[in-house]
């Protein structure tokens, strides 16, 4: 990976993968090396995000790194007009390497061809977020002692929810199965159940969530989105449908975590929060670790 | 078919012809193979009567030979183009086209949160089906299918 960009999960072998996944784990032993001495990050987030951003910066600093940029587009010459080319060219004069935001599809890869420094992908529109997808893939693995044959309980919004997109394609590498848990309004769209279909792998799809998740491995919780309904009826109807309680995680698999991207709003009941198959708060904290992983290959630092 | 007389267009000495082009996507071609800017003489004929295709075009280049990544760039406007290259006022070669594996410029991203309708960025496509011709936009992911394409 040494000096390339990490643009979209599909870039990365399986052994890249479980390169970066190896080298995370080494991180979570041991998060303070100061391998980035010397090296100027900078993050350039066009859009605001919460923990994205400070994971990144959080793994900089721990590093021994520093790390330049801003958290929000009218904060940067672009309120002034300044194209992306021309923002990336300059800023790539400052730093070492860029951790990139924007809103606009296909950013990424097009900065990626621009830059004369790596670029890390930290979300372009709906399309990719390919750090999120590693840190599922560590919070996965390191869960379960394995990313092979597992089933995967994907529920909530499947229909524009690029991280189960990305989370779909990257375990379909590991023989998974899948059960797809959603509104018919937001269900997972045909080209993924295509791909599944064409690799061979199993998936069912249900729009009752309690009754589907006893036999999970994951279940993957993410956000419905009131603004995703061209009636505002539709999603009244199915609002509270999606909602995980500790009650529906008795008897399920011992084994059995709760994941989520965050934020949440309330399809995460709190009284989730204390049971021991909560995994979201630790997955968010995995993010530093995969963040360190993925920015010291390309530094090629490790 | 030496008998110039019967051609609809007329006979060249040496050249290129291209026929079978739907008629519609005849200015297409001309513009994807850059046909308006080079000096060659240059004749073409459209609305022809044509069995498969209804109403054909077909473009007479003289003293011009295509490569075959150059040709094929008209695949997607004209997948039954058939390249006759003459010589002596004589078909000696026939060429099909065939769709290559990548599209650079010509067709426009249809996701409208594309960078490539953003920036001023030339659209790449990976053909991800080379038979009902539909396309993979190389940076936004997105498919782009032969009912959603529009041609820059
Ligand atoms: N010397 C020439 N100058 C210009 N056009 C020519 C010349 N010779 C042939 N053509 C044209 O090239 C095309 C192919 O000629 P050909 O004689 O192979 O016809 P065909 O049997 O109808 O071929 P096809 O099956 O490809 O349609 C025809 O449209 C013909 O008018
Ligand atoms: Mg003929
Ligand atoms: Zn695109």
């Amino acid at each position: 990976m040494k000096n390339r960009s990490l643009v979209s999960i599909n870039d990365l072998s399986r052994e890249e993968i479980f390169r970066i996944l190896d080298m995370a784990e080494e991180f979570e032993k041991n998060p303070s090396q100061r391998i980035l001495e010397g090296k100027i990050v900078a993050t350039l987030f066009f859009e605001p995000s919460t923990r994205t951003r400070l994971s990144f910066e959080s793994a900089v600093n721990r590093l021994g790194g520093r790390v330049i940029g801003f958290s929000e587009a009218s904060s940067s010459s672009v309120a002034k007009g300044e194209s992306l080319k021309d923002t990336i060219l300059t800023v790539a004069n400052y730093s070492d390497l860029i951790v990139m935001r924007h809103p606009v599809e296909g950013s990424a890869r097009y900065a990626s061809e621009v830059s004369p420094v790596p670029i890390i992908n930290a979300g372009d529109g709906a399309n990719q977020h390919p750090t999120q997808t590693m840190l599922d893939l560590y919070s996965i693995r390191k869960t379960q002692g394995t990313l092979n044959n597992l089933k995967i309980v994907m529920v909530g919004d499947l229909k524009y929810g690029r991280t189960v997109h990305s989370l779909l394609m990257a375990m379909s590498q590991f023989n998974a199965s899948f059960v797809f848990i959603a509104p018919k309004e937001l269900q997972m769209p045909q080209e993924y159940k295509l791909f599944l279909k064409e690799m061979g792998l199993k998936y069912e799809e249900h729009t009752d969530l309690a009754e589907n998740i006893k036999d999970a491995d994951i279940v993957y919780m993410t956000r419905v989105q009131k603004e995703r309904f061209s009636d505002p009826m539709d999603y009244e109807k199915v609002k509270n449908a999606y909602i995980l309680r500790s009650c529906m995680l008795e008897g399920t698999k011992a084994n059995m975590r709760v994941l989520h991207p965050l934020p949440r709003v309330n399809e995460i009941n709190v009284d989730v929060d204390d049971n021991a198959k909560a995994y979201y708060f630790t997955q968010a904290l995995n993010g530093v670790y995969a963040r360190m992983a993925i920015m010291a290959s390309i530094l090629g630092l490790k | 078919m030496n008998d110039k007389k019967h051609l609809s267009v007329s006979a060249i000495q040496n050249g290129t012809v291209i026929d079978h082009i739907p008629a519609q996507n005849l200015f297409k071609v001309i513009s994807i193979l850059g046909l308006d800017k080079i000096p060659n003489l240059i004749t073409f004929g459209t609305n022809l009567e044509s069995g498969h295709l209804g109403k054909k075009a077909i473009v007479k280049i003289a003293d011009k030979y295509f490569e075959r990544d150059e040709i094929n760039r008209i695949a997607i406007v004209a997948p039954h183009a058939k390249l006759n290259i003459i010589k002596d006022y004589v078909v000696v070669e026939k060429m099909l086209v065939e769709v290559p594996d990548d599209i650079v410029g010509i067709v426009k991203c249809v996701n409208p949160k594309c960078i490539t309708n953003f920036e001023n960025v030339t659209p790449k496509f990976h053909v991800a089906d080379k038979k009902n011709v539909s396309l993979k936009c190389h940076y936004c992911e997105k498919i782009t299918d032969q009912e959603h394409m529009e041609y820059r």
